[in-house]
């Protein structure tokens, strides 16, 4: 299929051909001898002491094995909550979940007892049998509302539901408010919504006793902190927690959180001795599974007449729903991304993150950087629409010139290192942009569209990324006898291909075909060291980690070789998996031979001055996020008749660093861009005043479909990365970050109405409608 | 106890026999009851599109049939669209090429509306397909790919036809 | 999400399908599955017996038969939007079709279960209201027609009897050459209506609107005929002047609200896309005339 490549070919993706015969092996095909299925009780109250629990009927189901409460995992159990996975000193109280809920429910759909029976179909039947005495308490429902004094606790018996405050601040922003030639205030509310893989979450837990061993297959983001997490909380030990991951069918970001109810369904395990599997059914992912939700964003900008920003500050709201999982990573990625690819000389943001009777918030697709850079944006076109300039031209003037590259922001990222944009060229990145969307003939394209009573638009936001977080990653590269190329990563595998770009990295110091490059992800039994998939980092950290180690390897195979060959390293090249001498075509080595040399065999010594073994591990740290600038351009024609929005043409142009497959790269975009799509105009994870959730079925959650998304073009500067050897940068978030500007900014140039401000997302053809009749009103 | 239905059905030309109880959805007996592994589950309520397969070559989303209801019946999956050990078809060659996945777990659901597609329209435009495939959910690719992929395999099956 | 348990039953005659339905307790049609299964699915719906129609081959049939098109409970939604008779006879059918959800739900989905359900944002009913269709309903007790009009006894309830089954639609024919159109918006492809209106007009020989039928779907819990924009625009010619009033007719009315549409939204498009279908429908009336 793919022949010898090179780092840069857009070869072929390994993880493609059983997928598409039908052969993936997802977490539901993965079936244990005496494997029982799960169900779990969930609470229908947004907010409710739980009185009792009354599993009798339940029991007597047919085909139920046990109905259990956390009463009767705790002894599996070496703690009942758990722990944060982000500590931080900016948190005021520490909300973990209980495995099952203990005396409240905090959200619709927490869990408090797991069913455990023949199948999946018994174990709901039994459920629904499970009776829950509940005492309904008041529910706090939105995030502003929750922070007053006269809201409702959304944890009975804490003080507040403030989770955590913090200021993002440098400069003198006073100075620049009382400099300013103009001000314009922007207050925005922001809406994200669900990650929505297709596949949703699950696993299997099983537990045998002798010798001690809990293995656990899991459709995760992230195994080995899974792995850790199940040590501390079922007291296992090291070598006694293996996880497994299997092809997973989309993460997005839910499946990187470890979650109470997969402690629940890997303590059962362990208390009941048999293999469990429970798959996250879709009412599920909507009530159980992290999302991000809402943001409000109360901003005043001080600028001067020509456009510049000499200042923002403001206040952001945060809903951090019932627990915090992570922590205030969301919140802090979402302040710290709001000055964007732009010159801020003073910032202040005060960000106040909030508890909700809500699903928990952690990172979807984005993890708060959306919602920052959407801020941004609306506020240079509030800026450009106060001065009466043009939306792009105000860009221009304010983005960081080139020469200023590498710029160091004053702000530092959580870890404390400071946030530095390591390289590219933002303005000709806008330039690209506005090139390939025709900008300058926009006004004239406008004219005649109005002309002939058609309403379109053009917007242009920009956006940066930080990726390729760390502390590192690790790779694995081993010949074994047989000569296979093995490579074995931390990585974690969700779709995006990166098996094959560790593969290609590798196969580049061999010659090899990335085909025939065996890569191993998400087993923590075969990957000693890992982080996992989260944050657009594994091309940089992981491939990096690989790149180290394929080419300590590489280095060793020609030291073999030039120990067999008496030639100097220097005088060797490895083509096709082959060791030669240049200039002499036969006679070389093929890399069983050589991974031989060294393997050993009992009564022939390995020669002198080698280790056995052919193989390297490396661990890439690195220093600092690697920055990753995108702009997109959108041109829309809203259909007057319904306000319903249709995009005719959107290019992306983004800095992804040194492409190692730009197929995939410009996958990744695309997949990006239309969730960002799914951010502007669809997705909307409604609840009601009572926390109840409204939207939980696909048919009022609006996924993007195929008629409702234009062909994305995607054009791919390189700005090699000066941060990790191979100059690589990530992109699985990119797409989504400016999407939603672009597309609001786009709108209001359609509707070209002064009075017409979008300050919501997502917006829908009804919310545009209001909006215009208000504006009509109000003129 | 859940009575049992005796059922017989061809899936991929082959004959299976089995015991469902009522209740028992398509994808489920499919999965589960005969091992083909292939056909996804990713909503249950008949809008994602993963479950999608033939039978008597229509597209239906399996979750939102009975096993009873095949009884008798000719089912299609993507485990039957190439042979185990033999060469993909054009459609699945041409996803392979032009990218038209990336976790792959829609890929078998579009594969089986596709097949159907370009059974019954052997020349579709992108509008078409787009349409064709507005009932299968991806979360990954943006569907650009998937189109692209479809008008490639239906030119390879136009040009095979035309020998 | 499995469904619960029940007891299946799969009639081949109708005969034995009303025998079921008058003596089973607490008992569901199975006919297409595109509505019930996900209620099974999700656990919105406890049946003790499920009653399967699709292995009765007398309940689905496209027929023109004493004036008019008559279509079995069983016929595919698919089999509808590709028969040449409906194209003929009730192209609007086949125009409404189009937008009801997508290929997989047509092929199973069927045009009596889609008749039945009477979900508001539903394409099917609006159509049947303006064609003024007689449903067709069966029991043990014998068989009798209720007019499409009174079919929504209340939200998503027909009214029929515990026992009844529905067996058919009616469809009286119109004049050949009719001017129909069907206009529908919704969030995506495939989706419900977030408002659907059905046109139909007749031009008599003097080239004025003889007959008129104009019906919103969407807008409240069961179809809404505009009776006020039908009676101004019969008698009148097709001119723009007169179709854009009695589009804004279609704005006159009572329409329900929800957490993701709003009333005036609603009878905003109503306006909207009545003006369309009514233009298309003059259109195609006038040039057959």
């Amino acid at each position: 299929m793919n022949k010898q490549s090179r780092i840069g070919d857009s070869v072929l993706r390994i993880e493609d051909p059983p997928l598409v015969r039908g052969d993936g092996c997802y977490i539901d095909d993965i079936h244990q001898a005496e494997m029982l299925e799960v169900a779990f009780v969930r609470s229908p109250h947004a907010h409710a002491r739980i009185l009792s629990i009354d599993t009798q009927e339940a029991l007597s189901r047919p085909g139920i094995v046990a109905v259990l409460t956390l009463a009767d995992l705790s002894p599996a159990l070496a703690r009942e909550q758990l722990p944060i996975q982000y500590p931080d000193p900016n948190l005021a109280q520490d909300l973990g979940p209980f495995i099952l809920a203990k005396n409240e429910a905090i959200y619709v759909g927490e869990p408090i007892a797991i069913v455990v029976a023949e199948s999946r179909y018994l174990a709901e039947d039994a459920a629904a049998r499970v009776a829950v005495d509940f005492d309904p308490l008041p529910a706090a429902a939105d995030c502003k509302e929750a922070f007053a004094s006269s809201a409702p606790l959304v944890h009975s018996g804490r003080k507040t539901n403030v989770v955590a405050e913090f200021r993002q601040s440098y400069g003198d922003i006073g100075s620049a408010f009382s400099r300013a030639d103009d001000r314009v205030s922007v207050s925005l509310k922001q809406h994200r919504g669900g990650a929505h893989p297709i596949e949703g979450r699950g696993l299997i837990a099983a537990y045998e006793r002798s010798p001690r061993r809990l293995t656990v297959w899991a459709s995760t983001q992230l195994a080995h902190e899974l792995r850790v997490s199940l040590m501390r909380m079922l007291d296992l030990d090291e070598n006694e927690v293996r996880i497994i991951t299997p092809d997973v069918g989309g993460g997005f970001g839910a499946k990187y959180c470890i979650y109470a109810d997969e402690v629940a369904v890997a303590a059962a395990a362990v208390k009941l001795r048999r293999p469990l599997k429970w798959i996250e059914d879709r009412r599920e992912h909507f009530t159980a599974a992290v999302q991000e939700r809402d943001q409000y964003w109360d901003l005043e900008v001080a600028c001067t007449s020509d456009g510049r920003m000499l200042g923002v500050r403001g206040t952001m709201f945060h809903d951090q729903g019932a627990y915090t999982l992570q922590g205030i990573n969301i919140a802090f990625n979402s302040a710290t991304s709001f000055p964007g690819p732009y010159v801020l000389p003073a910032y202040d943001l005060r960000v106040v993150s909030v508890t909700t009777n809500k699903v928990p918030t952690a990172a979807v697709r984005g993890a708060g950087y959306p919602q920052g850079t959407f801020a941004m944006e609306r506020c240079l076109d509030r800026i450009a629409t106060k001065l009466g300039l043009d939306r792009v031209e105000v860009r221009r003037r304010n983005l960081i010139p080139a020469d200023k590259i590498p710029y160091t922001t004053p702000m530092k990222s959580r870890s404390g290192s400071p946030i530095v944009y390591d390289s590219g060229d933002f303005p000709a990145i806008l330039d690209i942009a506005l090139k390939e969307i025709d900008y300058g003939t926009f006004p004239q394209r406008q004219a005649k569209a109005r002309a002939e009573g058609r309403f379109i638009g053009l917007g242009v936001a920009c956006g940066i990324k930080g990726t390729g977080r760390g502390p590192y990653e690790s790779g694995l590269v081993r010949i074994g006898p047989s000569g296979t190329i093995s490579v074995y990563s931390g990585a974690a595998e969700m779709g995006q291909g990166i098996r094959t770009a560790l593969a290609q990295i590798c196969a580049e110091q061999f010659g090899a075909n990335p085909d025939k490059i065996s890569v191993v992800t998400g087993d923590t039994g075969t990957v000693p060291l890992g982080m996992g998939g989260f944050s657009s980092r594994q091309t940089v950290t992981a491939g990096s980690s690989v790149h180290l180690a394929a080419s300590r390897v590489r280095e060793k195979v020609l030291k073999i070789a030039s120990h067999i060959f008496e030639a100097d390293v220097d005088d060797l090249e490895i083509i096709d998996g082959t060791v030669r001498i240049k200039g002499v075509p036969r006679d070389g080595l093929g890399l069983q031979q050589i991974a031989n040399v060294v393997y050993g065999s009992p009564g022939y010594a390995i020669p002198k001055n080698f280790d056995p073994g052919l193989e390297s591990a490396e661990t890439f740290l690195p220093s600092g996020l690697t920055y990753g600038m995108g702009c997109h351009a959108v041109e829309l024609e809203i259909d007057i008749g319904t306000y319903a929005p249709r995009i005719s043409r959107y290019i992306v142009v983004n800095d992804s660093g040194r492409l190692i497959n730009p197929k995939i790269v410009e996958g990744q975009i695309v997949g990006g861009v239309v969730h960002g799509i799914g951010n502007a105009l669809f997705e909307w994870m409604g609840f009601d005043d009572n926390a109840q959730p409204i939207t939980t079925t696909f048919a009022e959650y609006l996924l993007p479909t195929s008629t409702e998304v234009p062909r994305i073009k995607v054009i791919l500067p390189e700005y090699p990365s000066p941060l990790n050897p191979l100059g690589v940068k990530g992109v699985g978030e990119s797409g989504v970050l400016p999407a939603a500007a672009a597309i609001v900014s786009a709108i209001e140039s359609a509707m070209n109405s002064p009075a017409l401000e979008i300050a919501e997302i997502p917006i829908s053809p009804n919310q545009l409608f209001a909006l215009s009749q208000t504006a009509r009103k109000g003129a | 106890m859940e009575r049992k239905h005796a059922i017989s059905v061809t899936v991929n030309d082959h004959p299976y026999s089995g015991e469902v109880v009522g209740r028992t959805t398509l994808a489920d007996f499919l999965r589960h009851g005969l091992q083909l592994t292939g056909t996804h589950v990713g909503c249950e309520h008949g809008v994602c599109g993963a479950c999608t397969v033939l039978v008597d070559g229509s597209s239906v989303r399996s979750c939102l049939m009975l096993a009873v209801q095949v009884h008798g019946r000719r089912v299609e999956t993507v485990e039957g669209l190439a042979p185990a050990d033999g060469a993909l078809s054009h459609l699945q060659s041409a996803f392979l090429e032009h990218r038209g996945l990336q976790c792959g777990f829609c890929t078998p659901g579009m594969l089986m509306t596709l097949t159907e597609l370009l059974r019954t329209d052997p020349d579709p435009d992108e509008q078409m397909i787009r349409v064709a495939v507005s009932g299968n959910i991806c979360r990954c690719t943006g569907y650009q790919n998937i189109v692209d992929a479809t008008l490639e395999a239906a030119a390879r099956y136009r040009a095979e036809r035309s020998q | 999400m499995k469904p619960p348990p029940f007891e299946y039953h799969a009639p081949s005659t109708i005969e034995d399908a009303l025998n079921l339905a008058a003596t089973l307790q607490n008992a569901k049609i199975l006919a297409g599955g595109q509505s019930l299964m996900p209620m099974l699915n999700m656990r919105y719906a406890f049946p003790d017996h499920v009653i399967d129609l699709n292995l009765i081959p007398e309940l689905a049939y496209i027929r023109e038969d004493g004036g008019a098109l008559k279509l079995g409970a069983l016929t595919r939604q698919r089999a509808v939007e590709r028969s040449v008779l409906v194209q003929k006879l009730h192209p609007i059918l086949q125009e409404a079709l189009g937008h009801v959800g997508h290929i997989q739900t047509r092929n199973r989905g069927t045009i009596g279960g889609s008749l039945c359900h009477l979900d508001p944002s539903a394409e099917l009913p609006g159509v049947v209201t303006a064609i003024c269709g007689e449903i067709e309903v069966a029991s043990v007790r014998g068989r009798r027609s209720i007019p499409m009009a009174q079919f929504p006894a209340f939200y998503m309830t027909p009214a029929i009897d515990e026992d009844e089954i529905v067996t058919g639609v009616s469809l009286p024919l119109w004049t050949p050459g009719h001017g129909f159109a069907f206009e529908e918006f919704a969030r995506r492809h495939g989706d419900f209506a977030v408002a659907a209106v059905s046109v139909l007009i007749e031009l008599g020989r003097d080239r004025q609107i003889s007959r008129a039928a104009i019906v919103l779907a969407g807008i409240g819990s069961a179809p809404v005929r505009v009776a006020a924009a039908e009676q101004f625009i019969v008698g009148r010619a097709p001119t723009q002047d007169v179709l854009a009033q009695a589009a804004a007719m279609c704005r006159d009315v009572e329409a329900r609200a929800d957490a993701y549409t709003s009333a005036d939204y609603r009878r905003y498009l109503a306006g909207v896309l009545g003006g369309r279908a009514l233009t298309r429908a003059a259109d195609r009336a006038r040039a057959h005339h």
